[in-house]
């Protein structure tokens, strides 16, 4: 596992955009090679999809071959609902973004029959060819989605009924009545992130310029105290179903993005030790690569020295 | 108005860099179009899947709904109380320059006349739906005859009636028939009213308390019976008394209806009130204010004679009186021309002087799910604006017609 940390939360979000950027990028996608993304909900990514954005509007960055895989969604909230998911990924990334309709793919929690609804999201996954990046945050009870304390670590896309701790953790988006937050949601299964693709797929023209490894597969964010204990428990404790991130233990390629409030309960040498690292971690994010220079490179690249 | 059903062909716009009037409030978002309605981007992302047609870059302005004027007189040279063979053509012209002025519906009005001028030109001002050609007609006002003496203004006296004993009856014969007709305007401390006032609420036609010598008490009573605006606040009506407010204390009144909201035109053409009285009259009760112009047909004509109904009126500069007296004879200050006096008059906010002259008339004339609106559903009649509320464009029924966007622009 990778563990970053940053000061704040802002630089956090920053450094998460950046890796996204970096990664989407360098995958070179086209229209018969789409970059597929895993995309969270919540307060945490608000900050990453903001830069993201930022990164659309000045020309650097694009989602027109990147197709999305959100994590989760409630069931029997209308989809027009300000506290849907749908609502969350219009109102805060995709209305500003260029990414076509078609390439966005939300679980329905109002279908007819949810569990068909789960298993068809997985078939669409692995239509997809995998997912190339799954951006996942963790609750304060250390669930990965709506996998709740208890789920099986081997889970695939299925219906869940919430913890106590995440219905109140909710309440606040729902006007503080515990009775309108809804008890039931549809979520990707801890199995189905930790298939976030093995193989590396960075195109080859690129990846002899490279240094450093673009294999990260899931990226957790994870920011401010409230968080500390559950990510404690998912990298410094044993892997646990009752803490579900840590099954991202056995992932071989996982990236922690975190500020200095989250690492609040971790041991000063764990925190010392991965801070010793960020010399090298920070090449994932710098150079910082822009869709601009690949114009400039594609009109040059007649002029490039190393032609493979 | 609009047709039905909306091809799910039909192009769909999408106006960017623009800030927008919804729900009271400017927003940075972007305003979605599809055949002549306002559209849900996040419906039609989720949904239908689709993406826009084409974009238009608004240049950072403001995009509020279509100004809408229930009391214009006339324009240009067009006045609506003559008694011509082409009534159409007058109004037509009206309709389509004051889009220059943000205004994309309207309701034509006639002082008051003789029989034979309704009976003539109420049949020729049918409804219309606004579009390229100009603003949409609502129906017609009919400010008067049934006023009082006192307070005509420059009403001519010669025409002014009074109720007979079947009052609606008498309405009626005046008129020639009520088709057409939007609003009413007259003076409740007329015998009979009551009835005629619940006869025209009945119908649907909105009635209006103007050019009245009533006191509070009659005015509560009509609006109890059904009157639901106030024609010009504070001209032709007694002035506000401490003890007996008149009409004009129907804006603070107890004895309204529950939930019924009562609605008030201003002129806010910095002559026919002071300052002071638009300011006394916004704070009293923001949410009734509708701005109105009171246009008559030398508006956007130079100064001289013009005509009024039976009337000649004389125009200098921003001022238009009855030919030879001091009497204020409607005005010739275009709607955005209020809009700006009256944001600068009463320091409102560009909010709430947009919704003057848009949200309120709409919802006096229970419009407000299509007019005056831009939420989604709502008929596509926008209209452009920069931060000192100057009309950069005026667009109305986008994409309804053939050509993808209806706009024209006025520099």
């Amino acid at each position: 596992m990778k563990l970053i940390i940053l000061d704040n939360y802002s630089q956090a979000s920053e450094w998460a955009a950046k890796y996204i950027r970096n990664r989407i990028i360098q995958f070179n996608p086209g229209p018969d090679k789409y970059f597929t993304l895993g995309l969270p909900t919540g307060s945490t990514p608000l900050g990453c999809y903001k830069k993201l954005i930022e990164y659309y509007k000045n020309g650097d960055l694009s989602f027109k071959y990147v197709k999305t895989f959100n994590m989760d969604e409630y069931v029997g909230l209308p989809r027009d609902h300000p506290e849907s998911y749908h609502s969350f990924m219009w109102n805060n990334f995709f209305k500003h973004i260029d990414i076509h309709p078609e390439n966005t793919h939300i679980l329905d929690g109002n279908a007819a029959d949810l569990q068909a609804e789960c298993d068809a999201f997985e078939e669409k996954i692995k239509a997809a060819g995998g997912i190339e990046l799954f951006v996942g945050g963790i609750g304060p009870d250390g669930h990965i989605a709506f996998n709740e304390p208890g789920s099986s670590l081997v889970s695939r896309t299925r219906v869940k009924t919430l913890a106590m701790d995440t219905i109140l953790a909710n309440a606040r988006f729902f006007d503080g009545d515990l009775a309108k937050v809804p008890t039931m949601a549809l979520t990707v299964g801890v199995g189905t992130v930790m298939d976030a693709r093995e193989q590396g797929t960075v195109d080859p023209a690129h990846n002899s310029m490279i240094q450093v490894n673009y294999n990260e597969k899931v990226m957790i964010l994870i920011t401010g105290a409230h968080k500390a204990f559950a990510l404690y428990k998912a990298i410094e404790e044993g892997v646990n179903h009752m803490w579900t991130v840590s099954a991202f233990q056995q992932h071989p390629r996982t990236v922690f993005v975190c500020d200095e409030d989250a690492t609040l309960e971790l041991k000063v040498k764990t925190v010392k030790y991965f801070k010793g690292l960020m010399l090298v971690h920070n090449k994932l994010v710098d150079p910082l690569y822009s869709i601009k220079e690949k114009e400039i490179e594609k009109s040059q690249s007649s002029k490039k020295p190393y032609s493979d | 108005m609009r047709g039905g059903q909306v091809a799910a062909r039909a192009p769909v716009i999408q106006f960017t860099n623009c800030r927008i009037l919804r729900g009271g409030a400017l927003l940075r978002e972007d305003l979605w179009v599809r055949g002549g309605r306002i559209l849900d981007p996040e419906k039609l992302f989720f949904e239908e899947r689709r993406v826009a047609d084409e974009q238009r870059d608004c240049g950072g302005c403001i995009l509020a709904p279509g100004f809408i004027d229930v009391q214009i007189n006339g324009g240009f040279g067009v006045d609506f109380s003559q008694a011509s063979e082409d009534v159409g053509s007058g109004v037509a012209l009206v309709a389509r320059r004051i889009l220059s002025h943000g205004v994309t519906s309207f309701c034509p009005t006639l002082v008051t006349s003789p029989l034979e001028v309704y009976h003539k030109v109420l049949p020729q001002i049918p409804v219309k739906s606004g579009g390229p050609h100009g603003a949409g007609v609502l129906g017609v006002h009919l400010e008067g005859p049934f006023i009082s003496r006192e307070k005509r203004g420059a009403h001519p006296e010669a025409h002014l009636r009074s109720f007979e004993a079947d009052a609606f009856q008498d309405m009626l014969a005046t008129y020639g028939g009520l088709d057409n007709v939007r609003i009413v305007t007259l003076a409740p401390e007329l015998g009979h009213s009551h009835e005629v006032i619940r006869e025209l609420t009945a119908l649907g036609i909105c009635v209006s308390l103007g050019h009245s010598v009533a006191d509070l008490g009659t005015a509560e009573e009509a609006v109890q019976s059904g009157a639901t605006f106030i024609t010009h606040l504070f001209n032709a009506m007694l002035p506000f008394h401490h003890r007996d407010p008149g009409i004009v204390g129907l804006l603070t009144s107890d004895r309204l209806p529950a939930g019924r909201r009562i609605f008030y035109g201003m002129i806010a053409d910095g002559i026919h009130t002071n300052p002071a009285a638009l300011r006394i009259a916004h704070r009293a009760h923001p949410k009734g204010l509708v701005l109105v112009t009171d246009a008559v047909p030398a508006l956007g004509l130079g100064n001289g004679r013009h005509t009024l109904g039976q009337q000649e009126v004389e125009v200098d500069g921003l001022t238009a009186y009855v030919a030879g007296t001091n009497t204020l004879s409607g005005s010739i200050a275009p709607m955005d021309t209020c809009v700006r006096h009256f944001l600068q008059a009463t320091g409102c906010s560009v909010e709430s002087a947009l919704e003057a002259a848009s949200l309120h008339p709409a919802q006096l004339l229970g419009l407000e799910k299509c007019k005056g609106t831009l939420d989604f559903g709502a008929d596509a009649d926008f209209v452009v604006l920069d931060d000192s509320l100057h009309v950069r464009a005026t667009y109305i029924s986008v994409g309804l017609c053939s050509a993808l966007t209806t706009c024209l622009w006025w520099g």
